[in-house]
């Protein structure tokens, strides 16, 4: 993948193409005509008070919300131009498009069984070549050295720091594309969350980093761009520097202002 | 002064509720073990039963396989469906409320209604006679709700941020349910098959009607046999042996509480997620 995006380097596409999306849980509008293009090997970051949308509109990038009963949705979500919500393999779009999670959760096995789970689950039997994946997905995550002597034991003894780039990592073994980070450091500690924000802003030359986020300064400090949602519209988008220090909206102003949320 | 009695009073009642309860398990656990433990013989765990040396071999012998064969066929079922229930089926769904009405419709049954049920239909009309066969599926019978309704506790009790992890990771359902939640989930099948065990053990009714009460190692799946219950039930009925029949009960006693304890610990042990 990443040799496709070097050759593409003069004219970069769009990572992803959002067109018109709407999403209904049940009766309840949670996505209004969202229109958004988010470029390749950048951060973005979707602000917005609790029950905007935002997290809705992640999990709808990696078709997650199939999970959710009574989802229904209308419009267009393209990845690299194909629609993901026509012939794709939802198996394979997950595998193109990683998740990690607001709460760190690891699986109840051990650090390597974790890693291995996602290239083990597309067909990698091969011990050396687990092995490497193993080495490189926490070497890519930062976590190696500390946790290179216990890769057998159990994930659950790790710090929720620790378990929390353990998930980077685990998503990270199964080469995707793209990372949807939804809310990752919100049950962190202050050191954790800075260790992960450093993390995902080295993980940008080589992935798209998509990250759902309720700390602003976090959003001024990481991301290229921010998308700022109320209600289920996305108020306004742009260049993180813009956002942050010139909205165009009021509501957008509002919100960075602290004057609700 | 009278809220000073009656807290008074209400304090010696729970506390004699407590003890009358203490002391009767008490009592009935020691005047098995006194009238038991002195007939037990090296004689009664001879392979050979006859009608002067009731031998319990043979019939602990037969509760084993009793329990395997009968586990072998509501384990996979058990799991399976609850399986089904948590992981397939739609929240609301129709079928899920009528199966979880009848698992619990199931567990209410007398043991001897199930007895009944199999002797008509195992014994008779499939013509399988008074055998292990028709016992293990009459007791199969049995204990599926139980197996169902505590996996079905089981999976209900893994996060769902695993499936969601799995799933994230491009894990189809199968792989997410044989390789994420079942092994999460496994304390909480263990101690309801363990529980299982503990019913197909302890069971006499449904089998007499069932498995017949012939007292030697079966020849074959479609022979007569008698388990340790039954063989008890049979000495103490017949009056012949009383005696025998204490000591038989010492076994069973030993047995099924062996059992609980196991059931505790295995969801002592996994329960804390290793």
């Amino acid at each position: 993948m990443e040799k496709i995006e070097k050759t593409d380097m003069i004219e970069k596409k769009d990572k992803f193409t959002i067109g018109n999306l709407d999403l209904y849980y049940g009766d309840f509008h949670a996505l209004k005509g969202i229109n958004l293009n988010i470029r390749p090997n950048e951060i973005t970051a979707f602000i917005g008070p609790s029950g905007c949308g935002k997290s809705t509109l992640l999990k709808s990038l990696n078709r997650m919300n199939d999970l959710v009963e009574g989802c229904r949705i209308t419009g267009q979500v393209l990845l690299d131009g194909e629609d993901i919500y026509g012939d794709m393999n939802v198996n394979l779009l997950r595998k193109r498009v990683g998740m990690v999670f607001q709460k760190p959760n690891p699986f109840p096995m051990s650090i390597y069984d974790n890693i291995a789970f996602g290239p083990r689950t597309h067909g990698i039997t091969n011990k050396a070549k687990l092995d490497e994946i193993v080495e490189n997905s926490l070497r890519s995550a930062a976590i190696w050295d500390e946790l290179k002597d216990r890769l057998k034991k159990s994930a659950l003894g790790l710090s929720g720091g620790q378990q929390q780039r353990l998930c980077i990592a685990r998503a990270l073994a199964v080469e995707p594309e793209v990372i949807l980070m939804d809310e990752p450091t919100s049950a962190l500690d202050p050191i954790s969350t800075s260790k992960i924000e450093d993390l995902a802003v080295e993980l940008k030359d080589r992935y798209t980093i998509i990250m759902v986020t309720h700390n602003m300064q976090q959003a001024a400090r990481i991301s290229d761009k921010t998308a700022f949602f109320l209600l289920g519209e996305m108020v306004e988008f742009g260049e993180t520097d813009q956002i942050f220090s010139v909205p165009k909206d009021t509501r957008t102003e509002n919100y960075i202002t602290g004057r609700f949320g | 002064m009278r809220k000073d009695f009656l807290s008074r009073l209400l304090r010696f009642l729970v506390w004699a509720a407590a003890i009358i309860t203490m002391s009767l398990l008490i009592l009935l656990v020691g005047y098995i073990l006194i009238n038991g433990i002195p007939h037990l013989k090296a004689s009664l765990f001879d392979l050979n039963y006859t009608s002067d040396n009731v031998s319990m071999l043979p019939s602990i012998i037969n509760t084993v396989l009793m329990t395997i064969i009968s586990l072998l066929i509501a384990a996979p079922i058990g799991i399976c469906s609850a399986i089904y229930l948590v992981e397939y089926a739609k929240r609301g769904n129709k079928l899920v409320e009528v199966v979880r009405i009848t698992a619990e419709t199931l567990s209410g049954i007398p043991s001897i209604v199930y007895g009944l049920f199999g002797a008509i239909f195992f014994v008779t009309v499939l013509g399988w006679g008074l055998s292990l066969l028709s016992g293990a599926f009459t007791m199969a019978i049995m204990i599926l709700p139980l197996i169902m309704r505590t996996t079905e506790e089981a999976l209900k009790s893994v996060p769902d941020s695993y499936r969601e992890g799995s799933f994230g990771l491009g894990a189809g359902r199968l792989r997410t349910i044989f390789r994420v939640v079942l092994p999460s989930a496994v304390p909480g099948i263990l101690s309801g098959v363990i529980l299982a065990i503990g019913r197909v053990v302890g069971e006499t009714a449904a089998l007499m009607f069932t498995a017949g009460t012939v007292a030697k190692l079966p020849k074959s799946i479609l022979s007569s046999t008698r388990t340790l219950s039954v063989h008890m039930y049979t000495l103490a009925n017949e009056g012949l042996h009383v005696d025998e029949a204490y000591a038989t009960a010492v076994v069973l006693l030993v047995i099924v509480i062996l059992i609980n304890g196991l059931s505790s610990l295995v969801a002592k042990r996994l329960g804390k997620g290793e």
